[in-house]
C-alpha cells in the first residue's frame, strides 16, 4: 500500500467519520459497516468484515449519549479494515495488530471530536451577535463550518493513523512469535468478553435478563455443534 | 409525510394553512445535519434553528422579516435532545411560531421539551435499537453471510427505524404543536425499550458465540475454551460496572499481547 493509496482511504475515513455525529447518523460509521467498506476498498471485503465483527463486539457497549466522550468508530474502523485487508494471506498477528491500531485510532479520533466541539463552541461565540440578531446566514454558516471541520478531522485522523500504523503492523507481523490459532483466539476471546459485559450493562434491567441470555447461549452453542 | 393545518393567526403568508411539501422535505433533510454544529455551549441549538428555518419563512414579513429574525434568534440558543427526536422539537416549535404563540411561552416550552426528548431517545435508540441491530448483524455474520448481506441487512433494518422516527417526529410535532408531550406517551416509545431488551438478551446469547466462531476461522478447536473464558471475562467486566470501559481494557490487553508476541 503506497503513500498515494492512503489518500482515498483517508477520504473514506472522513466520510464515515462524519456519520458518527454530524451527518447523517445512518450508522454507516458502525465498525461492521465501515471496516467492511474499507476492506472492499482495498479489494478484500471478507478481511474488512472480520475486523469489523471484532470491533463491533467491542463497540456494543459504547453508546453515543449526547455530550459524553466516546471513541469515534467510523474513521477508526476504516483504519482497522484497510490495514487488515492489505495483509495478503492473513499472516498470524495481522488481526491482533490491526485491531490494536483501530482501537488506538478510535481513542485519538474520540479526542479529536472533543476538540472539534470546542472549536464549534468558539466559532458560535464569535458569531453570537449575528445569531442573536437572527441571521440565517450565520446559522447556516455555523452548520457548514461544523460539517466541513468534521470531514477534515476524519480525513486527518485516518491519514495520520494509516501513516503511523501501516509500517508498525507490517513490523509486528514480521516479528510475530505466537501461533495462528492462539493469535486469533486471544482477539476473539477479548472481543466476546467485552460484548458479553456490554450486553449485561445495557440490558440487566430487563426482567429475567440472565435467564434469557443463558437460553440464547445454549441455543447458540447448540447451533455451533449441529452445523 | 403529511402537513398539518395552521390557525389563521400565523398563516397570513400563505393561503392554504399548510406547509408546502417542498418545505417539509427541506426540514426533513436538514434533520440529518441537525448536529452539524454540535458544541458544548449551545449543544443542538444551532441545528434546531437550521432545521426550522424553511418553515419560519412563512411568518408574517417572510424571509428576513422581523418575526422571522426573532424566531431564528430564539431557537439558535441552547437546546438539547436526541438527534432522531429533534424532529418532534422542530415540528412543534415551528408550529408554535406559525401559530403566533407568545415568545415567553415558546421559551418555557423549549426548556421543558429538551429533557424528555433526550431521555426517551437515548433509551429507545442508543440503548435498545442500535444494540439490537448490531446483534442481528453479528448473528448474520456468524451464520456465514457474505459481507454485502451483513452490511445491507444492518443498514436497512437500522435505518428503517431511524428514518421513520425522524419523519414521524416532524409530522407529529407539527400536528400537536405545544401538546407534543402527548406523543411521548406513545406505547411504542414507553414499552419499546423493554421489549427490545428481551429480544436483545436472547439474541446476544446466540450471536456472540456464532460471530466469535466465524472470526476464529480455522482454529475452531479452541471454540469451547474461547466461549468459557469470554463468559467469565464478561461476568468480571459486568462486576466492574461503570468503573472501566470494556473497549479500553480490550485495548490494554491486546496491546500487551501484541508486545508479548513480538518480543518473545
Amino acid at each position: 500500500m503506497s503513500f498515494m493509496d492512503i489518500l482515498p482511504v483517508a477520504l473514506l475515513g472522513a466520510l464515515l467519520g462524519l456519520d458518527v455525529v454530524t451527518f447523517p447518523q445512518a450508522m454507516i460509521s458502525r465498525p461492521i459497516v465501515a471496516a467492511t467498506v474499507a476492506g472492499a476498498f482495498i479489494g478484500n471485503p471478507i478481511a474488512g468484515l472480520t475486523v469489523g465483527a471484532v470491533l463491533e463486539l467491542m463497540a456494543l457497549g459504547m453508546l453515543p449519549f449526547g455530550a459524553s466522550k466516546y471513541p469515534e468508530w467510523g474513521s477508526a474502523s476504516v483504519v482497522g479494515g484497510a490495514l487488515y485487508a492489505a495483509q495478503l494471506g492473513d499472516p498470524p498477528g495481522a488481526l491482533a495488530g490491526s485491531v490494536v491500531a483501530a482501537l488506538i485510532a478510535a481513542l485519538g479520533s474520540g479526542w479529536s471530536m472533543v476538540r472539534l466541539r470546542r472549536l464549534n463552541a468558539s466559532r458560535a461565540a464569535s458569531e453570537r451577535q449575528a445569531l442573536d440578531a437572527g441571521s440565517a446566514s450565520a446559522i447556516v454558516g455555523l452548520q457548514v463550518f461544523g460539517l466541513t471541520a468534521d470531514f477534515v478531522r476524519g480525513a486527518i485522523v485516518t491519514f495520520v493513523a494509516m501513516l503511523i500504523f501501516r509500517p508498525i503492523v507490517h513490523e509486528v507481523i514480521s516479528r510475530w512469535g505466537s501461533g495462528p490459532t492462539l493469535s486469533r483466539a486471544v482477539v476473539v476471546t477479548v472481543g466476546a468478553a467485552v460484548a458479553a459485559g456490554a450486553i449485561w450493562k445495557i440490558f440487566h434491567s430487563v426482567p429475567l435478563a440472565r435467564v434469557l441470555f443463558l437460553g440464547g447461549l445454549v441455543l447458540g452453542v447448540t447451533l455451533l455443534v449441529v452445523r | 409525510m403529511t402537513s398539518g393545518t395552521l390557525s389563521a393567526a400565523g398563516a397570513s403568508s400563505f393561503s392554504a394553512g399548510r406547509l408546502p411539501f417542498l418545505t417539509w422535505l427541506r426540514m426533513y433533510f436538514r434533520l440529518f445535519a441537525v448536529q452539524g454544529a454540535w458544541n458544548y455551549e449551545t449543544l443542538l441549538g444551532n441545528g434546531i434553528a437550521f432545521c426550522m428555518e424553511p418553515a419560519l419563512r412563512f411568518l408574517p414579513g417572510g424571509r428576513g422579516g422581523e418575526q422571522y429574525a426573532r424566531a431564528l434568534a430564539r431557537h439558535a440558543r441552547y437546546f438539547n435532545a436526541h438527534p432522531y427526536f429533534a424532529g418532534l422539537a422542530v415540528g412543534s416549535l415551528a408550529r408554535a411560531e406559525l401559530d403566533g404563540v407568545e415568545p415567553a411561552l415558546i421559551e418555557r416550552f423549549r426548556i421543558a421539551l429538551g429533557g424528555p426528548l433526550g431521555s426517551v431517545g437515548d433509551r429507545l435508540v442508543w440503548a435498545s435499537w442500535l444494540p439490537l441491530c448490531s446483534l442481528i448483524a453479528l448473528l448474520i455474520y456468524g451464520l456465514d453471510a457474505r459481507p454485502l448481506a451483513v452490511v445491507a441487512i444492518f443498514l436497512l433494518l437500522y435505518n428503517l427505524g431511524s428514518l421513520s422516527l425522524r419523519a414521524w417526529g416532524l409530522r407529529v410535532g407539527f400536528e400537536k404543536g405545544l401538546r407534543v408531550a402527548d406523543a411521548l406517551g406513545n406505547p411504542l416509545l414507553r414499552r419499546g425499550p423493554q421489549f427490545i431488551g428481551v429480544v436483545a438478551a436472547v439474541l446476544a446469547g446466540i450471536a456472540i458465540p456464532l460471530a466469535a466462531n466465524r472470526i476464529i476461522g480455522a482454529g475452531r478447536e479452541t471454540a469451547a475454551e474461547v466461549t468459557v473464558i469470554a463468559i467469565v471475562g464478561g461476568v468480571l467486566l459486568s462486576r466492574l460496572g461503570g468503573r472501566a470501559e470494556g473497549w479500553r481494557l480490550a485495548l490494554a490487553i491486546l496491546a500487551l499481547y501484541v508486545l508479548f508476541s513480538v518480543v518473545r
